[in-house]
């Protein structure tokens, strides 16, 4: 029977196992569980935290980049000796203090065109918490490609969007969006961010991805959630597949993954705007 | 039908009812779980807890000493 009475096991988890949409079910689901976290930067922290202390069975972590002194404003996986130390060694190092439980999984290369579609299709859901267009619709069309659901998630300043995606059954985040924006666009590093948003968002991909795996509540499909944490206002739009999509469309023309060019940004204000996203 | 136990008299709350609701879980649907617990916070919470979970409660007897046993049905 896949059922360990363990003590310290009903203890870490008994606040999950105490409600009835988790239960001892949904906390083993969890621990047979493989989440990929796309990006340890400020949605990421959060994110593969939450999902760590949850007892996620296999976690893998995705980032080719080193700490900076800049990050620690709000990416709270790391810490000051960090600095300098690529950040999948300093996410593993904090994972795997918070919960020996879980395996960490470090993908320490950056996810191209060539790699990506052979790493996500390892693991049950992912968490996108990237910083530039181009990686984002990589992983869009890298998910939906290989049938991986997955949470899709932007900050900028005091704004942050997110989505939840059931590859072939809910609007991807091209759908939503469209093609990838050209031209100057604002960035985390250009415009600011607002450090502790990327703890509310980061918190909800990863509460997004629990209640996938558990079955609890209802994920956030079919529908973008913006907030503006300036004003404290959150707006939950509906969205719908787009038939023509390139990806997700019956016709689409994206069958294969090829790196997006495109600058390098990591806009939520500008798919917030009320005119922005291409909603039906 | 089988009849299982569990001795609950020394855990606090929230493992009291974690314990028996990890048990209940392991168990055939219309087995009974017999729990031995203290009085106060386990008596008050744990049958009240099981039927909110969709379990009956078939009786609850003192043991003496403060003990009590309840017994669940899945």
């Amino acid at each position: 029977m896949d059922f360990v009475c363990d003590d310290a096991f009903l203890e870490r988890y008994s606040r999950h196992i105490l409600l009835p949409e988790v239960g001892v079910a949904g906390q083993l689901r969890i621990r047979r569980a493989k989440v990929l976290v796309v990006g340890a930067g400020g949605l990421g922290s959060p994110a593969a935290l939450y999902l760590a202390a949850a007892g996620v069975g296999v976690l893998g972590v995705a980032d080719a980049d080193v700490v900076d002194l800049s990050n620690l404003q709000r990416q709270i996986l790391h810490a000051t000796p960090d600095i300098g130390a690529p950040k999948v060694a300093s996410a593993a190092r904090r994972i795997r203090a918070l919960n020996p439980d879980v395996e960490v999984v470090t993908h320490a290369q950056y996810l191209t065109a060539a790699n990506i579609a052979d790493v996500v299709s390892r693991y049950d859901f992912v968490v996108e918490g990237v910083d530039n267009f181009p990686s984002k619709y990589l992983v869009n069309d890298a998910c939906v490609l290989a049938g991986v659901p997955f949470s899709m998630g932007g900050i900028l300043q005091f704004v942050g969007q997110t989505m939840t995606v059931l590859p072939g059954e809910t609007a991807c985040y091209r759908c939503v969006m469209g093609e990838p924006p050209t031209g100057k666009i604002p960035t985390c590093a250009s415009a600011g961010v607002f450090g502790a948003i990327a703890g509310m968002l980061g918190s909800i991909q990863a509460a997004e991805a629990l209640k996938h795996i558990t079955g609890a509540g209802r994920p956030l499909l079919d529908a973008l959630l913006c907030f503006d944490a300036a004003a404290m206002d959150f707006m939950k739009s509906p969205v719908r597949r787009d038939p023509a999509c390139r990806v997700c469309g019956a016709h689409g023309d994206i069958r294969t993954l090829s790196d997006v060019a495109g600058p390098v940004c990591a806009g939520a204000r500008r798919a917030c705007a009320p005119d922005a996203p291409k909603t039906p | 039908m089988a009849v299982h136990q569990i001795d609950i008299t020394r855990d606090c709350c929230p493992l009291t009812y974690v314990k028996v609701k990890a048990r209940l879980y392991a168990l055939e649907t219309g087995d009974v779980l017999e729990v031995l617990l203290k009085g106060g916070e386990p008596l008050e919470n744990v049958p009240a807890t099981a039927v909110r979970d969709g379990h009956a409660v078939l009786g609850v007897e003192s043991r003496g000493g403060g003990i009590h046993l309840v017994r669940i049905r899945k």
